[in-house]
Order: C-alpha cells, then sequence, then structure tokens
C-alpha cells in the first residue's frame, strides 16, 4: 500500500501550503487564420480558438475534482497577432483583441496571451502596427495579454523597439490610470522570449510549436518554505539545496501527471512542464519568505541574490528529473505585487529596484510587477528595459520587464490589483535620463558567446 | 481504477462505519484502511478499487464532501496515481 506519510504529506502541502497547479494553458497556432480582411481573420481566428478550446476549462475542472488538486488557472496562448495581422491589407489591429477577448469569454478562460509581436531584430510587416495598438487593446479588453520581445542572446537588442517600449508601457498605464493603470500590468517586454510559456501575461504560441498543445505551469512556493523549516536549525546549505530539490521533483511530478491526463483526455499533444515558483499574494504563497528562510532578516538584504540562484538552480535540479519534457521560464518567479513578502520587503525599503536587477540575472523572468511614480519619464522606463534585456542577452536567459507607472502616484503610495496580482508598494527609481542612449535608437550587436567572464 | 479516501478532523464514532458504509452502498471495494494522528487530528486512509462502483467517480466524492460537511470533517477522495507519480519513481 501507499505510504500514509506519503499521502498526509500530499494532504498537508495542499491543504496548508496552497500547493497547486498554476496554470493549464493551451497553446493555439493561429498561422492559418490569415486573410487579407481583417473581419474574415478576426473571425477565423475566434472560430479556432473555441474550437480547439472547447473542453478546456470542464477538462481541468474534471481533472482538479478527480485529483483533488487545486489547478488555479485555465488559459490559452496564440501565435504572436502580428504574424497573423501582417496579412491584413487594412484595419485596425485592435479588432483582433476584441476576437481574442470574445473568444476567452466563450470558452471561459481567464486570461488569454499572444497580443504580441517579436521584433528582436526588425519590425516585420504588422508589427508596427500591432505594437502601437497595443495601449488601447489593453484598455479596452478585460483577459487580453500582450507581450513584445525587444532583443536575443543571438541577435541583440533592438533599441528602436525599446525606445518605442517606454511610450507604450506608460500609454497602457495611461489609458487605464481609472483602474490603477492596470493596463501596463498586462503588457510583458521580453528579451530571449520563450515560445512554450504557460504563464501570462508572457504567454504567446511560438511560430516553431504544433498547431495546438497543452502546456502546464506548477507553483508551490508555500511547499518549499515549509519544507525549509522543517530542516534541523544547524543543517548546512548544502542540505537545503537537497530539501528544495526533492520538494521540487514531487511538485514537478504532478505537473507533469496533470498535463498527461489533460493531454490525454483532449487529444492534444503534450508540450512541457513548467517548473516555475510562481508567488501569490496569499499568505505561505511567498518566493521572498523561502529566501527568508534560508537565513536572511528580509528579502533584499546582502545575500538575496545568492540565496536565490541556489534556489532556483536548485528547483530546476529537482524538477528536470520529474518531467518528460521541460520549458518555458522555469525557475523562481518574483513578482514584486503577487508576493507577500516581496511587498513587505519593498514597503519597509529592504527591497529597492537596484536589488531586484540584481536577482533577475539568477532566475527567472526579470523586474516583474514593479510599480514606479506616475510621472517617470518614458525614456526611464525604456533604459530600465534595456538594462533589463543586456541581463538577459548576455547570460543566454530570459529576461521581462513588466513595470506599472502609478499614474497620479508617487513612491511610497501604494496601487491595489485584487486577486492573484495583489498589491504594489511604488518603488522609486532613478531620475537621471538615458534619454540621450536611448533616442540614438539602432541595435545593440549580439554578444559574442565565449571569453567568458 | 483505485483511489485514496483521506479522513481528517475530530475523532468521533463511526467514522469508518459511515465512509465504509457510503462506498459500500455503490459497489466500492475498500482494499486497505489505516489511521493515524497528524498534529492532534485524527486521520483515516482507504485504498479503494472503483472497478465496481456502480456511481461515477466525481458523484462518489460529492457524496463523501456531504458526509463530510454534516460531520464536520475533510473528506477528499483523490485518484491513486497522484500519490504514486509524487512519491514513487
Amino acid at each position: 500500500m501507499l505510504n500514509t506519510k506519503d499521502i498526509l504529506e500530499t494532504i498537508r502541502m495542499i491543504r496548508e501550503e496552497h500547493l497547486d497547479i498554476r496554470t493549464i494553458t493551451m497553446g493555439i497556432s493561429l498561422l492559418d487564420c490569415s486573410r487579407p480582411d481583417i473581419k474574415a481573420a478576426c473571425d477565423a481566428v475566434y472560430d479556432k480558438i473555441c474550437r480547439c478550446a472547447e473542453d478546456l476549462v470542464r477538462t481541468g475542472e474534471d481533472i482538479e475534482r478527480e485529483y483533488g488538486i487545486p489547478i488555479i488557472n485555465k488559459r490559452v496562448s496564440v501565435t504572436p497577432i502580428a504574424m497573423i495581422e501582417a496579412a491584413c491589407q487594412t484595419g485596425d489591429p485592435v479588432r483582433f483583441a476584441h476576437a481574442l477577448d470574445r473568444a476567452a469569454h466563450t470558452v471561459g478562460v481567464n486570461f488569454i496571451g499572444g497580443y504580441s509581436a517579436l521584433v528582436h531584430k526588425g519590425f516585420a510587416p504588422g508589427d508596427y502596427a500591432l505594437i502601437k495598438s497595443i495601449p488601447q487593446a489593453l484598455a479596452e479588453t478585460e483577459r487580453v495579454c500582450s507581450s513584445v520581445n525587444i532583443g536575443s542572446t543571438k541577435t541583440g537588442i533592438n533599441m528602436d523597439a525599446v525606445g518605442m517600449m517606454g511610450h507604450i508601457i506608460r500609454e497602457s498605464a495611461e489609458l487605464t490610470a481609472d483602474r490603477d493603470s492596470f493596463g501596463a500590468a498586462k503588457l510583458v517586454v521580453f528579451c530571449n522570449a520563450p515560445e512554450d510559456n504557460p504563464f501570462m501575461a508572457g504567454a504567446f504560441h511560438g511560430a516553431g510549436e504544433p498547431d495546438c498543445v497543452i502546456n502546464v505551469g506548477v507553483s508551490g512556493p508555500g511547499v518549499v518554505r515549509a519544507a525549509i523549516a522543517q530542516a534541523p536549525e544547524d543543517a548546512d546549505i548544502t542540505q537545503i539545496a537537497d530539501i528544495i530539490k526533492r520538494t521540487a521533483f514531487k511538485i514537478t511530478r504532478m505537473g507533469q501527471l496533470v498535463a498527461q491526463e489533460t493531454s490525454r483526455r483532449l487529444c492534444i499533444p503534450f508540450g512541457i512542464v513548467d517548473l516555475s515558483l510562481a508567488p501569490t499574494p496569499a499568505v505561505g504563497d511567498s518566493v521572498a519568505h523561502i529566501l527568508e528562510e534560508m537565513g536572511l532578516e528580509c528579502c533584499g538584504a546582502h545575500g538575496t541574490t545568492a540565496c536565490l540562484a541556489m534556489l532556483n538552480d536548485a528547483v530546476k535540479k529537482g524538477g528536470a528529473m520529474a518531467s518528460s519534457h521541460v520549458g518555458g521560464l522555469s525557475g523562481a518567479f518574483i513578482p514584486v505585487s503577487e508576493d507577500a513578502g516581496m511587498i513587505d520587503a519593498a514597503r519597509c525599503g529592504s527591497l529597492s529596484l537596484q536589488k531586484l536587477e540584481a536577482m533577475t540575472a539568477v532566475c527567472s523572468v526579470g523586474l516583474d510587477m514593479i510599480a514606479v511614480p506616475g510621472d517617470t519619464p518614458a525614456e526611464v522606463l525604456s533604459g530600465i528595459i534595456a538594462d533589463e534585456a543586456a541581463i538577459g542577452m548576455v547570460n543566454s536567459k530570459t529576461t521581462a520587464v513588466r513595470l506599472i507607472p502609478a499614474i497620479g502616484k508617487n513612491a511610497g503610495d501604494e496601487l491595489e490589483f485584487g486577486g492573484l496580482f495583489g498589491s504594489a508598494p511604488i518603488m522609486e527609481v532613478n531620475r537621471y535620463s538615458p534619454a540621450r542612449f536611448i533616442n540614438r535608437g539602432g541595435r545593440i550587436p549580439a554578444p559574442i558567446q565565449s571569453l567568458k567572464n | 481504477m483505485r483511489a485514496v479516501i483521506t479522513v481528517i478532523g475530530k475523532d468521533m464514532v463511526g467514522i469508518l462505519a459511515a465512509v465504509s458504509g457510503i462506498c459500500a452502498e455503490v459497489g466500492v471495494n475498500v482494499t486497505e484502511v489505516s489511521q493515524s494522528i497528524m498534529q492532534d487530528l485524527f486521520a483515516m486512509i482507504m485504498l479503494v478499487d472503483l472497478s465496481g462502483s456502480t456511481i461515477p467517480f466525481l458523484e462518489l466524492g460529492s457524496r463523501l464532501d456531504k458526509y463530510g460537511e454534516e460531520s464536520g470533517l475533510s473528506v477528499r477522495v483523490m485518484h491513486e496515481d497522484l500519490f504514486n507519480s509524487m512519491h514513487r519513481i
């Protein structure tokens, strides 16, 4: 028989430590929906999503009940809309956003990602118009998420796009100023964007992906923290790393099971499991608290980057063995507004934007869900994007920026999004201007990949 | 298909009888039972075989939920594969 201790451990993880599957995301290719007429293209997009994802939510709920595992989100990611829109002779790309939003409501998913453009080397037809339309699209729709890839290790960084995105982020915040600038929370700027990421707001379905695929994102910061808390007081850091690996293995096996089962029931191929520690604002579900459990007085203290590097690596080592296909972002997330420990650390002044930037060099994602003063100039936002993209480009990793300029508010105030998005203390930014650098435009050449120092 | 039923809560008379009664009514065979104490709480674990079940899995879940609610216990029924995948290589 199964070991009683193991069974009770699983139950405890789910009941008390917030173990869950964070998302089942169905990736859908829209490449066959290109039409010269924008209305016909939007109809084709709507129809295809509704056809493919018709049973996604119900199947997720069935698995949730049968296996007793909470599955928090069911979502859809689609081919970057700029690729589809490129074929349209005329028309406003926002119409695609409305089609996506309608499809999301029809199939019952809470977010749909892919109002996106990949411009890491330059702008192709469709890209420019789509990026320009992002603020309006995010303001006028509820569930659509947008992302733009502006750099990669192989191509360097498109500084024209970086300059543009500073303005787009500001505009997205301004158009939703009455909703705590929430538009900007649905927009991610990437360097080295993964094509199979199941997590929002940066999910899209890459051009190299199959027609339809199931990707699963696991979570479980609370489980990791609780496991470390049970370690002896004098455990050394090697022992802590082992505990994290073992825990990550168990969490990921659950994700693998759910991914395979969803794939089997929907007759859609299984893509990847994203091995992530995705926090929520709920007490006990925080990545910052894991770092504090390792021995930091407060997240952001000196030593934070080292602890995070070890955590991120151990999660990957444990998870990689538990899943047959690993992908997406895979690592610890550090979204400030979505993590109770990060929120506290930012409020008390221990966690600064500079420290967060350093942390992004060793963990998954990047500067995520960070509120900055409402009067931050677009060039400063672009400067932050450029810095973050440079970290990703040089280190051959994904980095992202999801900043929320809090229109009408200043450092020390807070934005309140509620739900999984939490609340964000507004953090001070360096006010010296990078405008001349940003306005130069052009491309930062791709970095050399040897002579590493 | 096999599943694991767990009952967690304050110990009282008749839990085993009630849960196995619900199973028997619908042809679900109890193959193993164990009990232990978890953080001052009573915890009973049953391994059940659902191959002869006369009702769908989710219906069994809601019947057990109903019993749990009435008696202030947390009663769950979960597919055995979850535990196998998490705890066995």
